[in-house]
């Protein structure tokens, strides 16, 4: 891909995110945050890239176990912002109607 | 994206020069972009509470496909045919499946797989573990993590690009230099100022600004110094320019956020939530991966949609907050409205009365509510209320807490339904109407002079109309203290108002108990 056709996806998810950002309900902001989070750990393909190339050399071999770690770092952040995302939206509950049983 | 055929070629005959770009799967391509699609969904599913559930599992199915991805095309392995092109590579250095000779690394997948399982059993950890009241500092935490593997990966593409498919004989492209300098400048002032608002929200530091002299020239000079360095890397690609652009990137994160208040840490956290996207963006850039640029744009636009928010809830420009300071001046500002003026005190027999009298009650709850973790007992008082007739709603300013949204995550915690919670614009008009307005560690969102002093430092933030209603019961910890703006609140010495001094949950339990 040349780059003018990475910059037009960038530029058109950034509109998508303006849009389907806006429309977000504010009690859900935390979860919102918390969700971002999760997701912008997508680095992690970078990480396992670096992780699985053969390690040939000083530089591949430090670049191998700098990948590694950085596998832990983003694996943190997806597992525990999705588990803690999904923890907040449990919670939020509708007004149970009154006469309805629990 | 078409498959290379030696007839393409037209370099040295070993098949290298032709790579201009990266020559990417166009398999792994579509499933990248799905994954950037599924996150799309996963963010527009937060419209509304009965969607959002199914949004996040659309997120986990993003990253799942994503991960999956990236391992099935980079499996690591080794092969005799070196820089072989294959139908299957996603980058030329990648050695098929399906060539002969291919040994999988099974040592290389064990530690990949090791890792992830580290990452998993802490992140699983600490999600359930977490009480709702500290979800300020763990999203700051979390974006320091997403800053330092920023700069993890740009550091990994930097030695071994051509592992990264951004190199030729270890040149790496004009380019690419760019995004991976720019890439790992934001990573790292996302991390280290992540670093610095999770140990203000913690309470490991202190959440008054620490003003450096001359910052301002401090922080542009080193601001400047790596934008010049990023630019510099395009000719001249030396590990000391990388590295110092990284450890510069460390230091002006670190000035950017020390000088900011205990106040402004909705916008700071805001704002690093945006940074944390770009950083993913600009790695996007490097790697080519449409999931990483995609998801890289969403969440930088997200997190600059909510700075903006949290900006204009508190009158404050952007540059304004960067700048710091906010909440410092609290002796110059407390000063003239430190007179002794009357005020009532009430009990919590007195407020249990005045609240079973009412028609309706607005709750006000503010960061106070969460320091005192009230919001169970409160939940139970307006349980009680309901079933004396009275109606409840909960009124809920943009800034009440220390992160978007947080006043709404601890209601929903306590059991309180969404649909008894209000925001400012949408239930302000209803004060007049009122017959309790119940402030519960709130005070500046109240504060009446940010309509009518034009000398306060909080003048022109929208708050809440509590002194139309008919009676305000404010919970306070003493009389002393004042906000973090530090304005004297006129609420306080309003005819209508009682005052209810101590801490809130005790207060809150003992107006329950009163209530029977």
């Amino acid at each position: 891909m040349d780059f003018i056709s990475i910059l037009s996806i960038f530029v058109m998810a950034c509109f998508v995110g303006y849009y389907v950002v806006w429309s977000v309900t504010p009690a859900l902001h935390t979860p919102l945050m918390a969700v971002t989070n999760a997701i912008s750990s997508v680095i992690i393909v970078g990480a396992l890239i670096a992780s699985a190339a053969a390690g040939i050399g000083g530089g591949g071999a430090t670049s191998k176990w700098l990948g590694l770690l950085a596998v832990v770092l983003a694996s943190v952040n997806i597992f525990g912002g999705f588990a803690v995302t999904a923890r907040m939206l449990a919670m939020y509950k509708k007004k149970v109607p009154a006469g309805a049983k629990h | 994206m078409a498959r290379w055929t030696p007839a393409q070629g037209r370099g040295d005959g070993k098949g290298l020069k032709h790579v201009e770009h990266i020559t990417v799967n166009p398999w792994a391509s579509l499933a990248y972009l799905v994954a950037g699609v599924c996150f799309i969904l996963a963010l527009r599913g937060l419209s509304s509470p009965a969607t959002s559930q199914r949004g996040n599992r659309m997120g986990i199915i993003g990253m799942t496909i994503a991960v999956v991805t990236t391992l099935i095309v980079h499996i690591p392995g080794d092969s005799p045919i070196v820089d072989h092109f294959g139908p299957l590579s996603g980058h030329q250095f990648v050695q098929p499946l399906g060539l002969p000779d291919f040994i999988v690394d099974w040592g290389t997948i064990g530690l990949i797989m090791a890792a992830i399982g580290i990452g998993a059993t802490i992140g699983i950890v600490t999600a359930r573990r977490i009480a709702m009241t500290d979800m300020p500092q763990l999203v700051a935490a979390f974006h320091s993590l997403v800053g330092l593997a920023a700069v993890l990966v740009a550091g990994a593409a930097y030695l071994n690009p051509t592992a990264f498919g951004i190199a030729i004989d270890g040149v790496i492209f004009a380019q690419s230099r760019i995004e991976m300098g720019l890439g790992v400048a934001i990573g790292a002032i996302t991390f280290s100022g992540s670093v610095i608002a999770f140990l203000k929200l913690n309470g490991n530091m202190g959440g008054a600004p620490i003003l450096l002299p001359g910052r301002h020239v401090i922080n542009l000079g080193v601001l400047a110094a790596i934008l010049g360095l990023v630019a510099y890397f395009t000719i001249d690609q030396s590990a000391w320019v990388f590295w110092t652009i990284t450890v510069l990137s460390f230091v002006i994160g670190f000035l950017l956020i020390v000088p900011i208040g205990g106040a402004d840490m909705p916008v700071v956290v805001s704002m690093l939530n945006s940074y944390s996207g770009w950083a993913a963006a600009a790695m996007g850039f490097t790697l080519h991966n449409t999931a990483m640029i995609i998801t890289g744009a969403l969440v930088g636009s997200s997190g600059a949609i909510l700075s903006y928010i949290m900006c204009k809830a508190m009158n404050r420009s952007f540059i304004s907050v960067i700048a710091g300071g906010f909440g410092g001046e609290t002796a110059t500002a407390g000063g003239p409205a430190k007179e002794q003026r009357p005020w009532k005190r009430g009990s919590a027999e007195d407020a249990a009365f005045l609240l079973e009298q009412a028609e309706q009650v607005i709750i006000v709850p503010g960061y106070g509510m969460a320091v005192s973790q009230a919001q169970h007992a409160l939940r139970e008082m307006g349980d009680k209320l309901k079933a004396h007739g009275v109606r409840v709603k909960y009124a809920i300013h943009p800034v009440a807490g220390r992160m978007p949204g947080h006043m709404n995550v601890l209601l929903a915690e306590a059991n309180v339904p969404y649909d008894d919670v209000f925001e400012l614009e949408d239930i302000n008009s209803e004060f007049a109407q009122t017959d309790v307005a119940f402030v519960i560690g709130a005070n500046d969102v109240t504060n009446p002079a940010a309509k009518t002093d034009k000398t306060s430092p909080i003048y022109g933030m929208p708050v809440l109309d509590v002194g139309k209603a008919k009676t305000v019961l404010f919970i306070k910890r003493s009389m002393g203290g004042v906000g973090y703006a530090g304005v004297d609140n006129d609420v306080f010495y309003m005819d209508n108002t009682m005052m209810l001094l101590g801490d809130a949950k005790k207060m809150v339990e003992e107006i329950v108990k009163s209530l029977d």
